[in-house]
């Protein structure tokens, strides 16, 4: 049965053991999150630019992709990409991704594939709330259309789209966790391990809510101050 | 081609309902039961919890806004465990996978629908609440009769898409054995071990169906409510909605700013 006076969260801190595990998970939690929000962030650029080409397979294609990405669960997703996808490659690459932590590399894959579908819908969102005269403004002034999307249009839709895009960086953050069912050591995987080595559920589930909870947070607040550090003043 | 095909011809009873007759529930069935019943369980906690978020009594505000913090800022699988090990210790004896998995759908759909029906509410222009007081309701008449109504046809369109999310949530259940459609397809790959791309790319394209589809399906309810709100928008009784400029819908929330793990 639970009681609270046998919490103890120093007999899991201290343990060097369990602490090893610990920082292990959030190196590992962190490096999947950060790698995948950095692919999963240029390659919505790279969808966004195909969705805005007038040309209509391409758009076909974004749509195609985004749809994929947004009915499929995410860890379904990741049992794809490592169970799948891992099998069909050659067996040399497969020797070698398995020396280089295979896991890691396909959660990694997966989660910025699917994190790609996100951030692309959220930047067109924020660039149809543009008016259509900013862009006509912007040409007419002389610029390019890559100068006028730079100068005028992507500053004033990267600041309508940062809620959402902060919204979703959480989520991310937060799915890296998935990345636990395919074996990747990260902090769920290792709080896990801490509670079946040392029995104390509690205090182990305690520590990586914590952990967690201040980490999303912090991504939260710092979101917010960007936003308000890049909102215009008097703009709308 | 023909392994898919012999590989469904083989399955399609386990994906289907799991080993329903001789076991549990199971597949694509226990998926969506999961669901629906955590979505529709959700919900009755999901007003209160959005009303004691937006009361002007702190006692009520406070724990309301950490508990949506709290849920909102942990994964979803770290709520599943919490409530793997807190259940059966706090009502003492055994819960099964589904049980566990039901109650971790409850809560965190809860707090997320909570939020949903919040900016429904938010988004009401206050005239309606300060009219329906000074006729004379007191607050929960008011919200009951007034605008409870309004907000809750308003974000049907978030709530649908929420049970596509719920739908999603459940394959977590696969980490706790619940026998629903994930799990039934690591069941056979396990059993077949030699053709682990044709079940998991079986198992994303039946959820890409049925979730493709209700996502159309909700779409067009979406674009039915829209229109009707237009309608309502030009009715001379509501002048803050015509005051609105054109093209935006007052209080239409935005669709759902939550994303499925």
């Amino acid at each position: 049965m639970l009681s609270m006076n046998d919490f103890n969260l120093i007999a899991i801190l201290t343990n060097a053991e369990y602490s090893a595990l610990l920082v292990k998970g959030i190196t590992l939690t962190l490096i999947v999150a950060i790698c995948s929000w950095m692919l999963a962030m240029s390659l919505a650029l790279v969808l966004l630019t195909f969705r805005l080409t007038p040309m209509r397979w391409a758009q076909r294609l974004v749509a195609g992709y985004v749809a994929y990405h947004r009915n499929i669960p995410t860890l379904v997703q990741l049992m794809l990409w490592y169970f799948g996808i891992f099998s069909l490659l050659p067996d040399a690459l497969q020797v070698w991704l398995s020396s280089h932590n295979a896991e890691a590399i396909f959660s990694i894959i997966a989660l910025g594939l699917c994190q790609a579908a996100y951030f692309s819908e959220d930047l067109r969102s924020g660039l149809r709330a543009i008016p259509s005269g900013q862009s006509e403004a912007a040409r007419a002034l002389g610029h390019s259309y890559l100068g006028s999307m730079r100068h005028v249009i992507m500053p004033q839709a990267m600041r309508n789209a940062m809620p959402a895009l902060i919204n979703h960086s959480v989520s991310l953050f937060k799915n890296s966790s998935l990345a636990m069912a395919i074996g990747v050591a990260e902090l769920t995987h290792a709080v896990k391990e801490i509670e079946s080595q040392s029995f104390r559920a509690f205090e182990s589930y305690f520590i990586a809510t914590i952990l967690y909870l201040a980490l999303s947070l912090i991504i939260m607040a710092a979101g917010a101050w960007l936003t308000k550090r890049l909102s215009i003043k008097g703009a709308r | 081609m023909l392994d898919f095909i012999q590989i469904i011809r083989d399955n399609w009873l386990l994906l289907l309902v799991g080993q329903y007759p001789n076991g549990p529930l199971g597949g694509i069935v226990c998926t969506l039961i999961l669901s629906l019943l955590g979505i529709l369980l959700a919900f009755p906690l999901s007003v209160p919890i959005a009303l004691a978020r937006l009361s002007e009594r702190s006692w009520l505000r406070w724990p309301a806004t950490m508990l949506v913090y709290g849920v909102r800022g942990v994964p979803l699988l770290m709520i599943i465990l919490w409530v793997y090990f807190l259940l059966p210790t706090l009502i003492g004896h055994e819960v099964p996978g589904f049980a566990t998995m039901l109650c971790t759908l409850v809560v965190y759909e809860a707090t997320y629908l909570s939020e949903v029906v919040r900016s429904g509410i938010l988004a009401l222009p206050k005239g309606q609440l300060e009219a329906s007081r000074a006729l004379g309701h007191s607050y929960f008449g008011a919200m009951r009769h007034v605008i409870l109504p309004q907000a809750l046809f308003n974000t049907l369109p978030s709530m649908l898409s929420q049970f596509v999310s719920t739908l999603q949530e459940t394959t977590l259940g696969y980490v706790i054995n619940v026998p629903e459609l994930t799990f039934a397809a690591n069941q056979i790959n396990n059993q077949l071990l030699t053709k682990p791309f044709h079940v998991f790319f079986i198992l994303a394209l039946t959820y890409f169906v049925v979730c493709f589809t209700l996502t159309k399906l909700f779409g067009l309810v979406e674009q039915h409510i829209a229109r009707k709100r237009l309608g309502r928008a030009t009715l001379p009784d509501s002048a803050d909605a015509s005051a609105a400029p054109a093209g935006t819908l007052p209080g239409l929330p935005t669709s759902t700013a939550k994303q499925l793990p």
